[in-house]
Protein backbone atom coordinates (compact mmCIF):
# COMPACT_ATOMS: atom_id res chain seq x y z
CA UNK A 1 0.00 0.00 0.00
CA UNK A 2 2.70 2.39 0.92
CA UNK A 3 4.74 1.91 -2.46
CA UNK A 4 1.00 2.88 -3.94
CA UNK A 5 0.30 5.74 -2.17
CA UNK A 6 3.90 7.36 -3.46
CA UNK A 7 3.30 6.59 -6.76
CA UNK A 8 -0.04 8.11 -6.59
CA UNK A 9 1.79 11.40 -4.98
CA UNK A 10 4.59 10.89 -7.09
CA UNK A 11 2.50 10.83 -10.51
CA UNK A 12 1.18 14.10 -9.58
CA UNK A 13 4.45 15.43 -9.62
CA UNK A 14 5.01 16.32 -13.17
CA UNK A 15 1.22 17.42 -13.34
CA UNK A 16 1.60 21.53 -14.38
CA UNK A 17 -0.12 23.98 -12.01
CA UNK A 18 -2.83 24.96 -14.08
CA UNK A 19 -6.95 25.07 -13.33
CA UNK A 20 -8.74 21.94 -14.70
CA UNK A 21 -5.43 20.27 -15.30
CA UNK A 22 -5.51 16.66 -16.42
CA UNK A 23 -4.56 14.32 -13.72
CA UNK A 24 -3.05 10.74 -14.71
CA UNK A 25 -5.32 8.67 -12.81
CA UNK A 26 -8.56 10.86 -12.71
CA UNK A 27 -11.36 8.76 -10.03
CA UNK A 28 -13.57 12.08 -11.25
CA UNK A 29 -13.80 14.17 -14.02
CA UNK A 30 -16.56 16.71 -14.75
CA UNK A 31 -16.90 18.72 -17.91
CA UNK A 32 -19.07 22.03 -18.44
CA UNK A 33 -20.62 21.83 -14.98
CA UNK A 34 -22.98 24.95 -14.52
CA UNK A 35 -25.78 26.03 -11.54
CA UNK A 36 -27.47 29.12 -11.26
CA UNK A 37 -29.18 30.30 -8.17
CA UNK A 38 -31.54 33.03 -9.57
CA UNK A 39 -29.06 35.43 -11.71
CA UNK A 40 -26.31 34.50 -9.47
CA UNK A 41 -23.95 31.63 -11.35
CA UNK A 42 -22.72 29.52 -7.79
CA UNK A 43 -21.06 27.14 -10.01
CA UNK A 44 -19.21 27.18 -13.77
CA UNK A 45 -16.47 24.64 -14.00
CA UNK A 46 -15.49 23.75 -17.32
CA UNK A 47 -13.23 21.18 -16.53
CA UNK A 48 -12.65 18.70 -12.54
CA UNK A 49 -10.34 16.01 -12.15
CA UNK A 50 -9.70 14.25 -9.29
CA UNK A 51 -6.69 12.02 -8.72
CA UNK A 52 -7.36 8.80 -7.60
CA UNK A 53 -5.67 7.63 -4.02
CA UNK A 54 -4.27 11.08 -2.87
CA UNK A 55 -5.70 14.00 -0.57
CA UNK A 56 -7.32 16.76 -2.64
CA UNK A 57 -8.27 20.26 -0.73
CA UNK A 58 -11.14 22.21 -2.21
CA UNK A 59 -10.45 26.28 -0.94
CA UNK A 60 -12.39 29.46 -1.64
CA UNK A 61 -13.56 32.03 -0.17
CA UNK A 62 -17.02 32.06 0.92
CA UNK A 63 -19.49 32.19 -1.56
CA UNK A 64 -17.27 30.52 -4.41
CA UNK A 65 -19.45 27.21 -4.79
CA UNK A 66 -17.42 24.86 -3.14
CA UNK A 67 -20.38 22.84 -1.59
CA UNK A 68 -22.43 23.74 -4.15
CA UNK A 69 -19.95 21.64 -6.42
CA UNK A 70 -20.29 18.76 -3.60
CA UNK A 71 -23.81 18.64 -3.61
CA UNK A 72 -23.90 18.02 -7.73
CA UNK A 73 -21.24 16.03 -8.02
CA UNK A 74 -23.28 13.87 -5.16
CA UNK A 75 -26.41 13.65 -6.35
CA UNK A 76 -27.86 16.24 -3.79
CA UNK A 77 -28.41 19.18 -6.16
CA UNK A 78 -29.12 18.83 -10.16
CA UNK A 79 -26.86 21.45 -12.34
CA UNK A 80 -28.34 23.18 -15.31
CA UNK A 81 -26.09 21.64 -17.26
CA UNK A 82 -22.84 19.63 -17.39
CA UNK A 83 -21.72 16.00 -17.21
CA UNK A 84 -19.75 13.95 -14.72
CA UNK A 85 -18.10 10.61 -14.38
CA UNK A 86 -16.64 8.73 -11.26
CA UNK A 87 -14.82 5.91 -12.26
CA UNK A 88 -16.01 6.30 -15.88
CA UNK A 89 -19.71 5.53 -14.66
CA UNK A 90 -21.74 8.78 -15.79
CA UNK A 91 -23.42 10.07 -12.70
CA UNK A 92 -25.84 12.86 -14.45
CA UNK A 93 -29.40 12.37 -12.41
CA UNK A 94 -28.52 9.42 -10.10
CA UNK A 95 -29.72 9.82 -6.57
CA UNK A 96 -27.58 10.61 -4.09
CA UNK A 97 -28.41 7.23 -2.51
CA UNK A 98 -27.09 5.45 -5.68
CA UNK A 99 -23.82 7.44 -5.89
CA UNK A 100 -23.33 6.98 -2.25
CA UNK A 101 -23.18 2.31 -3.05
CA UNK A 102 -21.15 3.10 -6.21
CA UNK A 103 -18.29 4.11 -3.54
CA UNK A 104 -18.81 7.72 -3.55
CA UNK A 105 -19.85 8.74 0.08
CA UNK A 106 -19.73 12.48 0.84
CA UNK A 107 -20.39 14.06 5.24
CA UNK A 108 -21.84 17.66 5.78
CA UNK A 109 -20.53 20.76 7.37
CA UNK A 110 -23.18 21.01 9.64
CA UNK A 111 -23.08 16.93 10.72
CA UNK A 112 -26.43 15.09 10.13
CA UNK A 113 -26.37 12.64 12.46
CA UNK A 114 -30.13 11.12 14.04
CA UNK A 115 -29.54 12.29 17.01
CA UNK A 116 -32.41 10.38 18.52
CA UNK A 117 -30.37 7.27 17.56
CA UNK A 118 -27.62 6.06 19.49
CA UNK A 119 -24.48 5.94 17.65
CA UNK A 120 -24.45 2.22 16.96
CA UNK A 121 -27.30 2.44 15.10
CA UNK A 122 -26.41 5.60 13.62
CA UNK A 123 -23.65 2.83 11.79
CA UNK A 124 -25.88 0.29 11.08
CA UNK A 125 -27.81 3.05 8.84
CA UNK A 126 -24.51 3.40 6.73
CA UNK A 127 -24.50 -0.34 5.28
CA UNK A 128 -26.31 -0.63 2.17
CA UNK A 129 -27.60 -3.57 0.69
CA UNK A 130 -29.85 -4.98 3.93
CA UNK A 131 -31.78 -7.97 3.61
CA UNK A 132 -33.83 -7.30 6.47
CA UNK A 133 -35.20 -3.91 4.82
CA UNK A 134 -37.24 -6.37 2.47
CA UNK A 135 -40.90 -6.67 3.10
CA UNK A 136 -40.72 -10.55 3.33
CA UNK A 137 -37.72 -11.53 4.55
CA UNK A 138 -37.84 -8.55 7.70
CA UNK A 139 -39.95 -11.40 9.57
CA UNK A 140 -37.51 -14.14 9.74
CA UNK A 141 -34.51 -12.99 11.41
CA UNK A 142 -32.62 -16.25 9.90
CA UNK A 143 -32.46 -14.53 6.44
CA UNK A 144 -30.62 -11.71 7.69
CA UNK A 145 -29.66 -12.04 11.30
CA UNK A 146 -25.97 -13.17 10.37
CA UNK A 147 -25.34 -9.62 7.60
CA UNK A 148 -26.69 -7.63 10.92
CA UNK A 149 -24.09 -9.42 13.10
CA UNK A 150 -21.19 -8.89 10.22
CA UNK A 151 -23.02 -5.11 9.96
CA UNK A 152 -22.36 -4.50 13.53
CA UNK A 153 -19.33 -6.37 13.74
CA UNK A 154 -18.06 -3.75 10.80
CA UNK A 155 -19.59 -0.67 12.82
CA UNK A 156 -17.40 -1.72 15.84
CA UNK A 157 -14.43 -1.99 14.46
CA UNK A 158 -14.53 1.77 12.92
CA UNK A 159 -16.23 3.18 16.18
CA UNK A 160 -12.83 1.51 17.93
CA UNK A 161 -11.06 3.11 14.81
CA UNK A 162 -12.18 6.46 15.54
CA UNK A 163 -12.12 6.44 19.69
CA UNK A 164 -16.50 6.20 19.47
CA UNK A 165 -16.54 2.92 21.19
CA UNK A 166 -17.19 4.13 25.11
CA UNK A 167 -19.96 6.57 23.40
CA UNK A 168 -22.00 3.13 21.32
CA UNK A 169 -25.08 3.21 23.30
CA UNK A 170 -24.93 6.95 23.64
CA UNK A 171 -27.75 9.01 21.84
CA UNK A 172 -25.93 10.93 18.90
CA UNK A 173 -27.28 13.88 20.11
CA UNK A 174 -25.50 13.90 23.06
CA UNK A 175 -22.19 14.15 20.76
CA UNK A 176 -19.88 17.00 21.01
CA UNK A 177 -19.62 18.76 17.48
CA UNK A 178 -16.12 17.19 16.93
CA UNK A 179 -17.43 13.72 17.76
CA UNK A 180 -20.20 14.02 15.40
CA UNK A 181 -18.06 14.89 12.66
CA UNK A 182 -16.42 11.45 13.66
CA UNK A 183 -19.87 9.64 13.63
CA UNK A 184 -20.35 10.60 10.17
CA UNK A 185 -16.85 9.72 9.00
CA UNK A 186 -17.27 6.57 10.38
CA UNK A 187 -20.51 6.02 9.35
CA UNK A 188 -19.40 6.75 5.45
CA UNK A 189 -17.06 4.00 5.80
CA UNK A 190 -19.77 1.24 6.32
CA UNK A 191 -20.25 1.22 2.33
CA UNK A 192 -16.10 1.02 2.09
CA UNK A 193 -16.04 3.76 -0.31
CA UNK A 194 -13.38 4.32 -2.70
CA UNK A 195 -13.67 7.97 -2.67
CA UNK A 196 -14.73 10.35 0.25
CA UNK A 197 -16.02 13.61 0.06
CA UNK A 198 -15.66 15.76 3.67
CA UNK A 199 -17.61 19.25 3.72
CA UNK A 200 -15.61 21.87 6.04
CA UNK A 201 -14.53 18.61 8.47
CA UNK A 202 -12.64 21.04 10.56
CA UNK A 203 -15.61 22.98 11.07
CA UNK A 204 -16.81 23.51 14.77
CA UNK A 205 -14.33 20.91 16.16
CA UNK A 206 -12.07 21.94 19.35
CA UNK A 207 -8.21 22.56 18.62
CA UNK A 208 -7.57 19.38 20.85
CA UNK A 209 -9.52 16.92 18.36
CA UNK A 210 -8.27 18.57 15.70
CA UNK A 211 -4.68 17.15 15.38
CA UNK A 212 -6.71 13.36 16.00
CA UNK A 213 -9.19 14.32 12.93
CA UNK A 214 -6.30 15.18 10.83
CA UNK A 215 -4.75 12.09 11.77
CA UNK A 216 -8.63 10.08 10.44
CA UNK A 217 -8.30 12.12 7.33
CA UNK A 218 -4.81 10.69 6.49
CA UNK A 219 -5.20 7.36 7.22
CA UNK A 220 -7.90 6.92 4.74
CA UNK A 221 -5.87 8.01 2.42
CA UNK A 222 -3.01 5.68 3.74
CA UNK A 223 -5.50 3.03 3.25
CA UNK A 224 -5.81 3.60 -0.47
CA UNK A 225 -8.95 5.38 -0.32
CA UNK A 226 -9.59 8.68 -2.20
CA UNK A 227 -10.10 11.75 -0.01
CA UNK A 228 -11.76 15.28 -1.40
CA UNK A 229 -12.42 17.90 1.41
CA UNK A 230 -13.74 21.84 1.58
CA UNK A 231 -11.59 23.48 4.49
CA UNK A 232 -11.33 26.86 5.43
CA UNK A 233 -8.72 25.86 7.93
CA UNK A 234 -5.34 26.68 5.88
CA UNK A 235 -3.17 25.02 8.23
CA UNK A 236 -4.91 21.93 7.73
CA UNK A 237 -4.58 22.37 3.83
CA UNK A 238 -0.86 22.76 3.84
CA UNK A 239 -0.67 19.96 6.23
CA UNK A 240 -2.64 17.01 4.62
CA UNK A 241 -3.04 17.54 1.23
CA UNK A 242 -1.27 16.31 -2.01
CA UNK A 243 -3.58 18.81 -3.88
CA UNK A 244 -5.35 21.51 -3.96
CA UNK A 245 -8.31 23.23 -5.97
CA UNK A 246 -9.48 26.61 -5.49
CA UNK A 247 -12.81 27.93 -6.38
CA UNK A 248 -13.72 31.75 -6.70
CA UNK A 249 -17.19 32.73 -7.71
CA UNK A 250 -18.14 29.37 -9.00
CA UNK A 251 -14.67 28.72 -11.27
CA UNK A 252 -11.63 26.87 -10.54
CA UNK A 253 -9.02 29.46 -10.45
CA UNK A 254 -6.12 27.83 -9.72
CA UNK A 255 -5.11 24.27 -8.90
CA UNK A 256 -1.68 23.05 -7.55
CA UNK A 257 0.25 21.40 -4.80
CA UNK A 258 -0.29 23.19 -1.11
CA UNK A 259 2.90 25.47 -2.15
CA UNK A 260 2.03 26.76 -5.48
CA UNK A 261 -1.37 27.25 -4.74
CA UNK A 262 -0.84 29.35 -1.78
CA UNK A 263 2.05 31.87 -3.40
CA UNK A 264 -0.84 32.16 -6.33
CA UNK A 265 -1.26 35.55 -7.19
CA UNK A 266 -4.63 34.08 -8.21
CA UNK A 267 -5.31 32.84 -5.01
CA UNK A 268 -4.33 35.77 -3.13
CA UNK A 269 -6.63 37.62 -4.92
CA UNK A 270 -9.21 35.64 -4.67
CA UNK A 271 -9.24 35.48 -1.38
CA UNK A 272 -8.86 38.98 -0.73
CA UNK A 273 -11.16 40.65 -3.84
CA UNK A 274 -10.19 40.67 -7.32
CA UNK A 275 -9.26 44.10 -9.54
CA UNK A 276 -6.16 44.57 -7.68
CA UNK A 277 -4.87 46.32 -10.51
CA UNK A 278 -7.56 49.16 -10.07
CA UNK A 279 -8.03 51.27 -6.97
CA UNK A 280 -11.84 51.68 -7.45
CA UNK A 281 -11.35 55.56 -5.55
CA UNK A 282 -9.99 56.41 -9.21
CA UNK A 283 -12.53 54.19 -11.72
CA UNK A 284 -14.72 56.08 -13.42
CA UNK A 285 -17.89 56.07 -11.32
CA UNK A 286 -20.27 57.12 -14.48
CA UNK A 287 -18.75 53.80 -16.41
CA UNK A 288 -19.57 51.64 -13.17
CA UNK A 289 -22.73 52.75 -13.09
CA UNK A 290 -23.86 52.41 -16.26
CA UNK A 291 -22.75 48.53 -16.07
CA UNK A 292 -24.36 48.17 -12.66
CA UNK A 293 -27.66 49.49 -13.97
CA UNK A 294 -27.18 47.29 -17.45
CA UNK A 295 -27.20 44.49 -14.91
CA UNK A 296 -29.55 44.94 -12.67
CA UNK A 297 -31.89 45.91 -15.91
CA UNK A 298 -30.45 41.97 -17.18
CA UNK A 299 -31.68 40.96 -13.92
CA UNK A 300 -35.08 41.98 -13.43
CA UNK A 301 -36.44 40.96 -16.66
CA UNK A 302 -39.34 38.12 -16.03
CA UNK B 1 4.66 39.95 18.99
CA UNK B 2 4.96 40.10 22.15
CA UNK B 3 2.95 41.32 25.46
CA UNK B 4 3.96 44.89 25.74
CA UNK B 5 3.98 45.52 22.17
CA UNK B 6 0.87 44.55 21.76
CA UNK B 7 -0.54 46.11 25.54
CA UNK B 8 1.43 49.69 24.00
CA UNK B 9 -0.89 49.23 20.46
CA UNK B 10 -4.07 48.71 22.59
CA UNK B 11 -3.22 52.13 24.51
CA UNK B 12 -2.44 53.93 21.83
CA UNK B 13 -5.44 52.62 19.69
CA UNK B 14 -7.97 54.27 22.62
CA UNK B 15 -5.92 57.25 23.00
CA UNK B 16 -7.39 58.14 19.86
CA UNK B 17 -10.89 56.98 20.69
CA UNK B 18 -12.42 59.95 22.18
CA UNK B 19 -15.34 61.18 20.71
CA UNK B 20 -16.19 58.33 19.05
CA UNK B 21 -19.99 57.86 17.85
CA UNK B 22 -19.72 54.05 18.68
CA UNK B 23 -17.05 52.13 20.85
CA UNK B 24 -16.41 49.14 21.81
CA UNK B 25 -13.59 47.93 24.35
CA UNK B 26 -12.55 44.76 25.56
CA UNK B 27 -15.92 42.78 24.40
CA UNK B 28 -15.78 39.05 25.03
CA UNK B 29 -19.29 37.93 23.47
CA UNK B 30 -20.59 34.20 21.86
CA UNK B 31 -23.51 32.70 20.37
CA UNK B 32 -23.28 29.91 23.50
CA UNK B 33 -22.32 30.06 27.31
CA UNK B 34 -18.69 29.34 27.15
CA UNK B 35 -17.99 29.50 24.05
CA UNK B 36 -16.37 32.62 23.28
CA UNK B 37 -16.12 33.69 19.63
CA UNK B 38 -14.59 37.19 20.53
CA UNK B 39 -11.99 37.07 22.65
CA UNK B 40 -11.33 40.66 23.73
CA UNK B 41 -12.33 42.95 20.58
CA UNK B 42 -11.85 46.61 20.46
CA UNK B 43 -13.16 49.31 17.99
CA UNK B 44 -14.06 52.93 17.37
CA UNK B 45 -15.58 54.75 14.91
CA UNK B 46 -15.49 58.77 14.52
CA UNK B 47 -18.15 60.75 13.26
CA UNK B 48 -18.20 60.67 9.93
CA UNK B 49 -15.64 58.32 9.59
CA UNK B 50 -16.20 54.95 7.34
CA UNK B 51 -14.49 51.80 9.56
CA UNK B 52 -13.88 48.26 7.91
CA UNK B 53 -13.99 45.09 9.28
CA UNK B 54 -11.84 42.58 7.69
CA UNK B 55 -10.22 38.96 8.51
CA UNK B 56 -9.93 35.48 7.42
CA UNK B 57 -13.03 33.52 7.84
CA UNK B 58 -14.56 32.50 11.51
CA UNK B 59 -12.61 35.30 12.58
CA UNK B 60 -14.89 36.86 14.37
CA UNK B 61 -16.15 39.58 11.99
CA UNK B 62 -19.90 39.17 11.98
CA UNK B 63 -20.00 38.28 15.78
CA UNK B 64 -18.56 41.77 16.38
CA UNK B 65 -21.10 43.75 14.12
CA UNK B 66 -24.01 41.69 15.99
CA UNK B 67 -22.41 42.10 19.56
CA UNK B 68 -22.89 45.92 18.56
CA UNK B 69 -26.20 45.99 18.01
CA UNK B 70 -27.22 43.54 20.65
CA UNK B 71 -27.91 40.96 18.45
CA UNK B 72 -24.67 38.71 20.58
CA UNK B 73 -24.81 38.36 23.92
CA UNK B 74 -21.60 40.51 25.34
CA UNK B 75 -20.01 38.68 28.19
CA UNK B 76 -17.54 41.20 29.17
CA UNK B 77 -16.53 44.48 28.11
CA UNK B 78 -18.87 47.21 26.74
CA UNK B 79 -20.79 49.09 23.96
CA UNK B 80 -20.29 52.91 24.25
CA UNK B 81 -22.78 55.03 21.51
CA UNK B 82 -21.85 58.82 22.04
CA UNK B 83 -20.45 58.30 25.13
CA UNK B 84 -23.94 56.46 26.63
CA UNK B 85 -23.43 52.25 27.44
CA UNK B 86 -25.19 50.36 25.34
CA UNK B 87 -24.05 46.98 25.77
CA UNK B 88 -26.97 43.96 25.44
CA UNK B 89 -29.73 46.41 24.92
CA UNK B 90 -32.77 45.48 22.43
CA UNK B 91 -31.72 45.73 18.97
CA UNK B 92 -34.84 47.81 18.35
CA UNK B 93 -33.70 50.01 21.26
CA UNK B 94 -30.36 50.73 19.46
CA UNK B 95 -32.49 51.25 16.18
CA UNK B 96 -34.12 54.49 18.13
CA UNK B 97 -31.22 56.11 19.22
CA UNK B 98 -29.41 55.99 16.22
CA UNK B 99 -27.56 52.75 14.68
CA UNK B 100 -29.03 51.52 11.78
CA UNK B 101 -28.07 47.83 10.88
CA UNK B 102 -27.72 45.72 7.58
CA UNK B 103 -27.58 41.92 7.90
CA UNK B 104 -25.91 40.02 5.30
CA UNK B 105 -29.01 37.47 4.49
CA UNK B 106 -32.81 37.22 4.50
CA UNK B 107 -32.37 41.45 4.43
CA UNK B 108 -35.72 42.55 2.87
CA UNK B 109 -39.39 41.71 3.27
CA UNK B 110 -40.16 39.69 0.19
CA UNK B 111 -44.11 39.99 -0.07
CA UNK B 112 -43.51 44.15 0.73
CA UNK B 113 -43.39 46.72 -1.70
CA UNK B 114 -39.71 48.34 -2.10
CA UNK B 115 -41.73 51.27 -0.48
CA UNK B 116 -43.40 48.78 2.27
CA UNK B 117 -39.85 47.84 2.66
CA UNK B 118 -38.64 51.01 3.18
CA UNK B 119 -41.66 52.63 5.77
CA UNK B 120 -40.77 49.44 8.01
CA UNK B 121 -37.83 51.07 8.27
CA UNK B 122 -39.46 53.87 10.40
CA UNK B 123 -42.30 52.46 11.86
CA UNK B 124 -40.63 53.81 14.97
CA UNK B 125 -41.63 57.22 13.67
CA UNK B 126 -43.67 57.56 10.52
CA UNK B 127 -43.90 61.18 10.61
CA UNK B 128 -40.57 61.11 9.07
CA UNK B 129 -41.04 58.73 6.16
CA UNK B 130 -41.52 61.34 3.51
CA UNK B 131 -38.55 63.14 4.33
CA UNK B 132 -36.16 60.35 4.55
CA UNK B 133 -37.74 58.42 1.10
CA UNK B 134 -36.05 61.67 -0.63
CA UNK B 135 -32.92 61.10 1.27
CA UNK B 136 -33.06 57.11 0.31
CA UNK B 137 -34.13 57.81 -2.95
CA UNK B 138 -31.65 60.40 -4.11
CA UNK B 139 -29.09 58.06 -2.75
CA UNK B 140 -30.94 54.89 -4.84
CA UNK B 141 -32.82 56.28 -7.47
CA UNK B 142 -33.74 53.09 -9.06
CA UNK B 143 -35.65 52.39 -5.50
CA UNK B 144 -37.53 55.40 -6.44
CA UNK B 145 -38.54 54.69 -9.96
CA UNK B 146 -39.92 50.60 -8.87
CA UNK B 147 -41.06 51.98 -5.48
CA UNK B 148 -44.39 49.52 -6.14
CA UNK B 149 -42.55 46.44 -6.76
CA UNK B 150 -42.50 43.64 -4.42
CA UNK B 151 -38.84 43.08 -3.22
CA UNK B 152 -38.89 39.28 -3.37
CA UNK B 153 -38.84 39.91 -7.05
CA UNK B 154 -35.70 41.53 -6.87
CA UNK B 155 -32.12 40.61 -7.40
CA UNK B 156 -29.49 40.33 -5.25
CA UNK B 157 -27.87 43.91 -6.00
CA UNK B 158 -31.46 45.55 -5.83
CA UNK B 159 -32.36 43.77 -2.55
CA UNK B 160 -29.27 45.22 -1.09
CA UNK B 161 -30.08 49.23 -1.79
CA UNK B 162 -33.28 48.07 0.06
CA UNK B 163 -31.73 47.06 2.89
CA UNK B 164 -29.68 49.69 3.54
CA UNK B 165 -31.89 52.20 2.50
CA UNK B 166 -33.86 50.80 5.29
CA UNK B 167 -31.92 50.83 7.62
CA UNK B 168 -31.16 54.71 6.55
CA UNK B 169 -35.00 55.58 7.28
CA UNK B 170 -34.59 56.19 11.26
CA UNK B 171 -31.38 58.75 9.60
CA UNK B 172 -29.11 57.01 11.92
CA UNK B 173 -25.53 58.50 13.69
CA UNK B 174 -24.25 55.06 12.60
CA UNK B 175 -24.77 52.40 10.37
CA UNK B 176 -23.03 49.25 9.97
CA UNK B 177 -23.09 46.31 7.03
CA UNK B 178 -22.78 43.03 7.46
CA UNK B 179 -21.07 41.89 4.36
CA UNK B 180 -22.85 44.63 1.91
CA UNK B 181 -21.11 42.64 -1.26
CA UNK B 182 -21.67 38.98 -0.53
CA UNK B 183 -23.02 36.62 -3.49
CA UNK B 184 -23.01 40.02 -5.85
CA UNK B 185 -20.88 39.74 -9.43
CA UNK B 186 -17.81 41.93 -9.39
CA UNK B 187 -19.75 44.88 -11.00
CA UNK B 188 -22.78 45.10 -8.51
CA UNK B 189 -19.76 44.72 -5.78
CA UNK B 190 -17.96 47.59 -7.05
CA UNK B 191 -21.49 49.41 -7.16
CA UNK B 192 -22.16 48.65 -3.43
CA UNK B 193 -18.73 50.14 -2.58
CA UNK B 194 -19.29 53.59 -4.28
CA UNK B 195 -23.12 53.58 -2.80
CA UNK B 196 -21.54 52.85 0.66
CA UNK B 197 -18.88 55.41 0.16
CA UNK B 198 -21.55 58.33 -1.16
CA UNK B 199 -23.87 57.28 2.29
CA UNK B 200 -20.52 58.05 4.32
CA UNK B 201 -20.05 61.27 1.78
CA UNK B 202 -23.73 62.34 3.17
CA UNK B 203 -22.59 62.50 6.36
CA UNK B 204 -23.44 58.88 7.89
CA UNK B 205 -20.65 57.26 9.96
CA UNK B 206 -20.34 53.93 8.60
CA UNK B 207 -18.62 50.27 10.11
CA UNK B 208 -18.38 47.72 7.58
CA UNK B 209 -17.24 43.98 7.76
CA UNK B 210 -16.35 42.78 4.28
CA UNK B 211 -14.80 39.21 2.46
CA UNK B 212 -13.75 41.67 -0.28
CA UNK B 213 -10.93 42.90 1.46
CA UNK B 214 -9.48 44.93 -0.92
CA UNK B 215 -12.06 46.83 -1.70
CA UNK B 216 -13.03 47.92 1.62
CA UNK B 217 -9.66 48.95 2.33
CA UNK B 218 -9.82 51.00 -0.56
CA UNK B 219 -12.73 52.65 0.39
CA UNK B 220 -12.42 53.01 4.03
CA UNK B 221 -10.48 55.50 5.90
CA UNK B 222 -9.45 52.94 8.85
CA UNK B 223 -9.52 49.13 8.81
CA UNK B 224 -9.29 46.71 11.50
CA UNK B 225 -8.13 42.90 11.01
CA UNK B 226 -9.39 40.65 13.01
CA UNK B 227 -8.38 36.65 13.49
CA UNK B 228 -9.68 34.56 15.99
CA UNK B 229 -12.03 36.97 17.79
CA UNK B 230 -9.22 39.74 18.65
CA UNK B 231 -7.67 42.65 16.58
CA UNK B 232 -4.44 41.40 14.80
CA UNK B 233 -4.11 44.79 13.16
CA UNK B 234 -5.18 47.87 12.75
CA UNK B 235 -4.46 51.09 10.29
CA UNK B 236 -5.67 52.87 7.72
CA UNK B 237 -7.06 51.32 5.18
CA UNK B 238 -4.19 52.01 2.30
CA UNK B 239 -1.07 50.98 5.05
CA UNK B 240 -3.74 47.64 5.13
CA UNK B 241 -3.83 46.88 1.61
CA UNK B 242 0.05 46.58 1.77
CA UNK B 243 0.41 45.01 4.70
CA UNK B 244 1.92 41.46 3.83
CA UNK B 245 1.08 40.28 7.36
CA UNK B 246 -2.70 40.36 6.18
CA UNK B 247 -2.28 38.33 3.34
CA UNK B 248 -0.08 35.81 5.84
CA UNK B 249 -3.50 36.14 8.26
CA UNK B 250 -6.00 34.81 5.32
CA UNK B 251 -3.71 32.43 3.62
CA UNK B 252 -0.76 31.10 6.23
CA UNK B 253 2.37 31.64 5.83
CA UNK B 254 2.82 30.13 2.77
CA UNK B 255 0.46 33.19 1.32
CA UNK B 256 4.37 34.88 1.20
CA UNK B 257 6.07 34.45 -1.65
CA UNK B 258 9.27 32.80 -0.89
CA UNK B 259 11.73 35.14 -0.88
Amino acid sequence: MAADLSAARAALEGVPSEPGVPKPDPIVKGDNITRTFGGLKAVDVEHIEIQRGVITALIGPNGAGKTTLFNLLTGFDEPDDGTWAFNGTALGKVPAYKVARLGMVRTFQLTKVLSKLTVIENMRLGAKGQRGEKFLSAAFKSLWGAQEKANTDRADALLERFKLDAKREDFAGSLSGGQRKLLEMARALMVDPELIMLDEPMAGVNPALKQSLLGHVKSLRDEGRTVLFVEHDMDMVRDISDWVIVMAQGQIVAEGTPQSVMADQRVIDAYLGAHHDSDITEIDIADLEKAAEAELDEGTKP
Amino acid sequence: MTETTQSAEHDNHLAHADGAVLRADDLIAGYLPGVNILNGADLYCQPGELVGIIGPNGAGKSTLLKALFGLVKVHEGSVKLKGEDITNQRADQLVSKGIGFVPQNNNVFPSLTIEENLEMGCYQDPKRFTERFGFVTDLFPRLGERRKQRAGQLSGGERQMVAMGRALMMDPSVLLLDEPSAGLSPVLQDEVFVQTRNINKAGVSVIMVEQNARRCLQICDRGYVLDQGRNAYSGTGKSLADDPKVIELYLGTLGQKED
